[in-house]
């Protein structure tokens, strides 16, 4: 299962998160995980949230430079080593991971792992060859 | 400080305008006789060499644009024996095709006579030892301060450009009194003096000649004071001969204009009337004794105005008061020219990028000229990784390199976040304070 993750350009300046988020919450969009690629000048904001089609074309609306990007989100319980064991996969499978970020779900004792790779098919194949489950949306 | 030619330097105004005339003629003849470009153009003005009677009739002769320059390359305004030249030049050509200057042996002569007066001003005389830092080669400013050096019979380091310690090194070991360079080169020097553990207060450096870029009495002030010399401004331009069209006496009170050799004129930029002095304006300025390529009425697209008030130093030449900007939006950085249409161009050429952006231009920590080229990302060549985002970068940055010869800084930013105003985006932020 593919996750839409919106993924939105932003210059390093004060700010600005804050009027993407303000934006987000005046619409009611829930975010399930973020996380920002930083580098000297710019930013790269990519998160998960629960209107991804409707939340992309808001950002698009408000001036922002925004998209939608194909990820896979992967279950794991939350304990030591379930990381590892993924990553070990995608080593000895040759599916390279562009980057990755998490989230916790507490309700229910997992993790979802957000993952960017390259071959997005291989990626989800793999994973469910080796019963992990991937998921829509969280 | 001593005046190397005092007969042109100090000569009567009824003197030098009778030589000016005589010159401005015989300039005329040469080219309506030589020149078909000129000859065309003076015909088609109505003008011939007769018309010129007095030196108000100049008024009456076509101008000369950089274009035109450029359409005549490599050798249309040529008026003298092609078999009598010594020497080219050309200009960069950053910004297209290259402008050449030809120097026939009197040229040389009458170059190195300028030039001999350009640094006299700043006081240098035989004994003096000359450490040149302009580039030699095709770049005028090296072979012309040689010139001038060798007319004095000073002693001339030709150390040409960069290589800051090996210059460092001689300025001392040398005894060098008089430094030849960029002015932001000169704070540079300052700044690696200071990692070297040379102080400047005790070499004997005296005075220095700076040029080829635009800089302003602030940064005179920092030269002066960290260099422990006198700073002077030079003007010239390769069209015209390169550096000694005009420059700054000890007073340092706008710079003596060679108007023996050039005859400077304000105009209105936009309906190519004459100005009087003491107004703001274009300043065109007619070759007098060049044989190699003679123009008439060059516009230099340099703003400035005519300063007639009499010097302290005892020359009588008219001066022009320190650059107040261009009729265009030519940027000089790092002493090479270019516009911020060379940019557009390169932009344009990367897919996506649109053709928002905006310059803006600095001296840094290394007071060299820096500049900073923000380009607006649009949604076509956003992506998530941040990886494709650098290699944009570095495109950009590339393609500019190989385009202007200038190191860029790049900034991706977000659209709408470079000011418009009115409508037309403010494309320039020049903050070198010039």
């Amino acid at each position: 299962m593919i996750i839409k993750q919106i993924s939105i350009f932003m210059e390093n300046t004060t700010g600005r998160l804050a009027d993407v988020t303000a934006l987000l919450a005046k619409a009611g969009v829930n975010l399930r995980a973020l996380s920002i690629a930083d580098t000297a000048d710019f930013g790269i904001l990519r998160m998960v949230a629960d209107q991804p089609d409707e939340a992309v074309q808001l950002l698009k609306d408000a001036g922002f430079i925004a998209r939608e990007t194909d990820v896979i989100g992967v279950e794991v319980p939350d304990h030591p080593g379930e990381l590892a064991r993924i990553m070990a996969l995608f080593r000895d499978e040759g599916v390279n991971i562009e980057y990755l970020y998490a989230s916790l779900e507490h309700k229910v004792d997992k993790a979802v792992i957000v993952l960017k790779v390259d071959d997005i098919n291989a990626g989800l194949a793999m994973l469910e060859k080796h019963g992990f489950s991937t998921i829509p949306s969280f | 400080m001593p005046i190397w030619n005092k007969e042109a330097e100090c000569a009567s105004s009824e003197a030098r305008q009778k030589l000016q005339l005589d010159r401005l003629q015989k300039t005329v003849e040469r080219v309506y006789s030589r020149v078909p470009f000129y000859r065309e153009r003076l015909d088609r003005a109505g003008v011939n060499p007769d018309s010129i009677t007095s030196l108000k009739d100049i008024a009456r002769l076509p101008f000369t644009s950089k274009d035109d320059l450029r359409q005549t390359y490599p050798y249309g305004l040529l008026a003298c024996d092609p078999a009598d030249l010594v020497e080219i030049h050309t200009s960069s050509g950053t910004t297209g095709t290259p402008v050449v200057g030809a120097y026939t042996a009197l040229d040389i002569d009458m170059w190195s006579d300028v030039m001999a007066r350009t640094l006299s001003m700043a006081g240098c005389e035989k004994g003096d030892t000359v450490q040149n830092g302009y580039g030699y080669g095709l770049f005028t400013g090296g072979l012309g301060v040689h010139y001038g050096a060798r007319r004095i019979g000073a002693n001339i380091i030709p150390i040409s450009a960069g290589n800051t310690r090996r210059q460092l090194m001689i300025m001392r070991d040398f005894g060098t009194t008089l430094l030849t360079c960029t002015p932001s080169y000169s704070l540079f020097l300052a700044e690696a003096a200071l990692e070297e553990g040379i102080d400047f207060r005790t070499l004997p450096l005296k005075a220095g000649c700076f040029g080829a870029e635009p800089w302003s009495e602030n940064m005179r002030v920092e030269i002066e004071s960290k260099l422990n010399i006198s700073a002077h401004d030079i003007y010239g331009l390769t069209e015209l001969i390169g550096p000694g069209v005009a420059s700054e006496c000890e007073h340092k009170n706008g710079q003596h204009f060679n108007e023996d050799y050039f005859y400077p004129e304000i105009v209105n930029p936009e309906t190519g009337e004459v100005l009087p002095d003491g107004e703001k304006g274009e300043l065109i300025i007619t070759s007098l004794q060049r044989e190699g390529t003679p123009l008439l009425r060059y516009r230099t697209r340099d703003i400035t105005y005519l300063m007639r008030e009499a010097c302290p130093c005892g020359r009588t030449s008219v001066r022009i008061h320190r650059l107040l900007g261009r009729t265009d939006d030519m940027m000089i950085i790092r002493g090479v020219n270019c516009f911020p249409s060379q940019i557009e161009n390169v932009l344009m050429r990367i897919e996506g990028t649109q053709p928002h952006y905006q310059i803006v231009i600095d001296r840094g920590a290394t007071h060299l000229d820096e500049i900073e080229v923000q380009v607006e990302v649009e949604q076509a060549i956003f992506s998530d990784v941040t990886r494709a985002m650098e290699q944009l970068r570095k495109r950009i940055h590339n393609e500019l390199k190989s385009e202007l010869g200038i190191s860029a800084h790049i900034k991706l930013v977000e659209p709408r976040s470079i000011a418009r105003s009115e409508g037309k985006a403010q494309r320039i932020i020049d903050k070198r304070s010039l």
